[in-house]
């Protein structure tokens, strides 16, 4: 067989298609095309790895998947931000519709009324779920959302220091610290008992639940925040929304989530959704896309992005954000995704992660050397106080075919992180107990 | 489009559809015992989320969808945002159980397989944009702009250089540029375009001294111009101490061509989702790798992937955090998925087809060029890179017919409109980047349909102002919708409640 050279079966152009065309630009050749380029840096030559056909290149990433553990062949306890959940096949059905997946952000509102009325719908379904009054149409993920809602409470407050309890993510603060730097905002981590925030705080921020999958006493929090002048951010878990109460009910001025637990896979933490709404009073002052609806010229309803003077393409360097591309099609994932749950569906996956995280730590609590240190109430996720290192633990677990919580010694000496979801059947809970009771038996 | 829906208004939302006792899913059964609830007063009392059963969710989102022009279905030649073909293999691959289901906490040694793909998209940008390094953590490119003036600040802060307060910004550049470097605490000074569509040198060299931390520029640029003054413009810039970055939003009309890190650029990033092809979904996601010179290697976010031998000297990959670095851009390690099906493009099209990409690209935009431009104006005499800048100029002066206009009037012929309005510093501007994956016959029916335009807009007016007429709304009341917003679904009684 002959070795013919290269033609990407991408682009359908043939080399007779390229001589009429550059006949009819009057270009000799392709090269004349590139002469603006300085000629010492012209076609330097790339050292990349020869073309592989697609049977070829499905075999060898193929390859690569398999060289990774994966969550399902192996039962797994890990959250902390990302959370394994059931997707409905109608999720991926859905996104995967070319006419979805293939478009771009909205700019021509007459060719993407599809696009656009699947974010009008997240939008509602959020505010529906946070009780709060208005959202945008997404943000990267959970941690910039925060991230920009401290400094969008920096703007509304004119306060040039952010208050975080430290209960949060250490995820989601770090990615805090990044964005604070710059426009040089203080953070000041509190414990739940500090009483008082510093003057000049723009707002408080509390996760909930928090970081260790427990639920905090909000309304306490959010006096502390209001009585100083402070706004109260929110980062939530969506689903637990399904059982705790909503943020409206304790007054949180700007709610942010990291919405990947609900439709969207794990994929080795992105992408995913960031959720983002707010009181209207600051409706002005969101970063991000936002779409509202209106009527065309034929008096028909129709929608469109909106309240775009807040943005870069409009303000320049005077937008509440830099954010352009987002995440459309996970927000259209998440949306699907609470449209099949619905009403009785998520309070039902709510309530099976409840009742599966706590038969798990009742169980793991009896075990000799185990113990839960953290009284309350928690919702999907708790801490383990383990007789050893659970790094040392975690690497044991691998060879009864689990992975286990996420090590947080770093924070609690000797703790691990353990989250169980409605995937997590009772046999995996038990073979994990079983596990941990001879790990830790033999210490 | 005009589709008959017997009854089921694709426009009545989610909520309006609500029927309770509806289920759209199947419920597993609880499979352990029944544990205590927590206290009533944490409880939410009241769920009001839609009812609705799994087959009317599909018909209702599929009719939906049907509105969109999308890749699959049209020429979509939007300027400066690359909208080629989305191959569907990339897709597979990042469906894949092992790359999809893998949970961002697992320790390194349990995904292997995906750090090497990582580590090596890292090297393979690297080496097309002429870096030493590479991060893949930005979620998108005005994230990557973010994360290149953090590392512009973190530099000269490291260097004890703390005057440098302002970033040079060309009045061609998108509109993230400005907005990246004030997130990043610059103040913003807009250099003029020259008029033959490069950066104005004299206005450079007024504007440039100890304050400037540097520049930030498009090449080629927003105009589709290949800047010819690059070299004076990075000597300029890099003999007053300043960081050259670069917007590289136009990425496709490089590859192979020229590397940024050839011709001075300390930083560029790469929007994957335009120049390799992660598809853009409906406004993301998207990702942003950040290519960095050597002398920014220390800055870098967190994390970047290692690669070093274990004690079987076997290649092991890690999750490190450079010694300066400005930190996290996001939660975990930045978009996987899209990291995925680029890593896919790429290695599908190899050295031989991704040098093959600016040469179709920049043929495909200048046979545009030179079949449309007796039409339409052309504000700058030039040989294009992958897109060129027409202006309506004269059409909007002679029939009162406005970029706008034509924009719409292309609906009609099924082709999505070009990027219109921008780069602002050409009037009426129609910017148009055709991509190397359209064929001659497509850009032939495309330049037809331009010239029947363009004799329409003379010819009847009125029919480009009221255009389109057949999609699902006419034009939109965008004013209003600012003036008035209406954001989400309230309660009460909808327009859409009656059935067709």
């Amino acid at each position: 067989m002959e070795n013919t050279s290269f033609h990407s079966p991408y682009t359908p152009n043939t080399d007779d298609d390229r001589r009429q065309m550059l006949d009819a630009i009057g270009a000799a050749s392709v090269d004349e095309l590139f002469s603006d380029i300085p000629e010492e840096y012209r076609n330097p030559g790339l050292d990349l790895p020869p073309p592989a056909s697609e049977l070829e290149l499905r075999r060898e990433i193929e390859a690569l998947a398999n060289q990774n553990l994966t969550p399902g062949d192996y039962a797994c306890f890990l959250g902390a931000g990302s959370y394994r959940h059931f997707i409905p096949a109608i999720v991926r059905q859905i996104a995967s519709r070319s006419e979805f997946m293939t478009a771009y952000t909205p700019y021509q509102p007459e060719v993407a009324q599809g696009t656009l009325q699947a974010h009008y719908e997240f939008q509602s379904l959020i505010c529906q779920l946070t009780g709060m009054e208005v959202a945008n149409a997404g943000m990267y993920d959970g941690s910039t959302s925060l991230a920009e809602a401290a400094l969008m409470a920096a703007r509304i407050t004119k306060g040039d220091r952010i208050a975080i309890l430290d209960t949060v993510s250490p995820y989601q603060k770090s990615v805090l610290e990044t964005y604070a730097a710059a426009p040089g905002l203080s953070i000041d981590t509190i414990s739940k008992d500090a009483g008082s925030v510093e003057k000049g705080t723009a707002c408080l921020i509390v996760q909930q639940p928090n970081f260790f999958g427990y639920i905090e006493e909000m309304q306490e929090l959010s006096d502390l925040a209001h009585s100083n002048d402070a706004l109260l951010v929110v980062s939530c878990d969506p689903l637990s929304l399904a059982m705790f109460k909503p943020p409206s009910d304790y007054d949180a001025d700007i709610v942010v989530a990291e919405g990947q637990a609900l439709g969207v896979a794990p994929t080795y933490g992105g992408p995913y959704v960031g959720f983002f709404a707010c009181k209207e009073t600051y409706m002005r002052q969101m970063p991000g896309r936002i779409v509202g609806k209106t009527r065309d010229t034929q008096g028909r309803e129709g929608y469109v992005l909106t309240l775009q003077t807040r943005e870069q393409h409009i303000r320049r360097e005077k937008a509440t954000s830099n954010i352009c591309t987002s995440v459309g099609l996970i927000a259209l994932m998440s949306t699907v995704y609470m449209a099949s749950q619905g009403k009785q569906g998520l309070r039902h996956v709510a309530e099976l992660c409840y009742h599966k995280a706590h038969y798990a730590a009742t169980l793991i609590d009896s075990l000799p050397g185990y113990s839960i240190p953290i009284p309350g109430t928690f919702f999907r996720e708790f801490v383990v106080k383990c007789p050893k290192a659970p790094a040392d633990i975690n690497k044991q677990l691998i060879g009864n075919g689990i992975i286990g919580g996420l090590d947080i010694s770093d924070q609690i000496p000797n703790a691990m992180l353990i989250c169980c979801t409605e995937v997590n059947s009772r046999e995996e809970i038990e073979s994990l107990a079983a596990a941990l009771a001879e790990i830790g038996g033999s210490a | 489009m005009n589709i008959r829906n017997f009854g089921n208004n694709p426009r009545k939302l989610l909520m309006d559809r609500s029927v309770s006792g509806r289920l759209g899913t199947t419920l597993p059964p609880l499979d352990v015992p029944e544990q205590k609830l927590p206290p009533e007063y944490l409880l939410r009392e009241k769920l009001d989320m839609p009812e609705v059963s799994e087959s009317e969710i599909v018909r209702y989102f599929s009719q939906i969808s049907q509105f969109n022009f999308s890749i699959d279905h049209n020429f979509y030649p939007l300027g400066s945002c690359t909208m080629k073909y989305n191959p569907k293999l990339n897709d597979e691959m990042a469906s894949l159980s092992g790359m999809s289901e893998i949970h961002p906490h697992q320790p390194a040694d349990t995904v292997q397989g995906a750090l090497k793909l990582m580590f090596d998209l890292q090297k393979i940008l690297a080496e097309i944009t002429g870096m030493a390094g590479t991060s893949l953590a930005p979620m998108a490119g005005a994230e990557g702009e973010l994360t290149g003036m953090l590392m512009t600040r973190a530099y000269h802060l490291a260097r004890g250089d703390t005057n440098r307060t302002s970033v040079l910004v060309p009045d061609s550049a998108h509109g993230t540029n400005p907005a990246s470097a004030a997130m990043a605490g610059f103040g913003v000074i807009t250099l003029p375009t020259d008029t033959n569509g490069n950066t104005d040198l004299d206005a450079l060299k007024a504007a440039i001294n100890d304050d400037i931390a540097g520049l930030m520029l498009t090449q080629p640029s927003t105009l589709g111009l290949f800047d010819t003054n690059i070299n004076e413009v990075i000597r300029i810039v890099r003999e007053a101490g300043g960081i050259l970055y670069g917007d590289g939003a136009n990425l496709n009309a490089l590859l192979g061509r020229v590397k940024p890190g050839d011709l001075g650029f300390d930083v560029v990033h790469s929007n994957l989702h335009k120049t390799f092809t992660q598809p853009h979904g409906g406004g993301g996601p998207g990702a942003g790798a950040v290519m960095v010179s050597e002398r920014l290697l220390p800055y870098l976010p967190s994390p970047v992937i290692e690669c070093r031998l274990d004690d079987q000297n076997k290649d092991t990959y890690t999750l490190s955090t450079p010694p300066q670095t400005i930190g996290k851009m996001g939660a975990f390690h930045g978009n996987f998925g899209a990291l995925v099906r680029a890593y896919s493009y790429i290695r599908a099209l190899g050295d031989q087809g991704i040098d093959a990409v600016s040469k179709d690209a920049v043929i495909n935009a200048n046979y545009i060029l030179s079949q449309l431009k007796n039409s339409y104006d052309l504000p700058y005499e030039r040989i294009c890179m992958h897109e060129v800048v027409f202006s309506a100029r004269s059409l909007k002066r002679d029939h009162g017919v406005s970029a706008l206009d034509v924009s719409k009037r292309l609906i009609d012929y099924g082709i999505h409109p070009p990027t219109m309005y921008f780069p602002l510093v050409v009037e009426e501007a129609l910017m148009v980047e055709p991509t190397e994956t359209e064929s001659k016959e497509t850009l032939d029916a495309f330049i037809k349909i331009m010239r029947n335009i363009a004799q329409e807009a003379k010819d009847n007016p009125a029919l480009l102002h009221n255009a389109p007429h057949d999609t699902p709304n006419t034009r939109l009341d965008e004013a209003s919708a600012a003036r008035q917003p209406n954001l989400r679904w309230r309660p009460g009684p909808s327009e859409h409640s009656a059935e067709l």
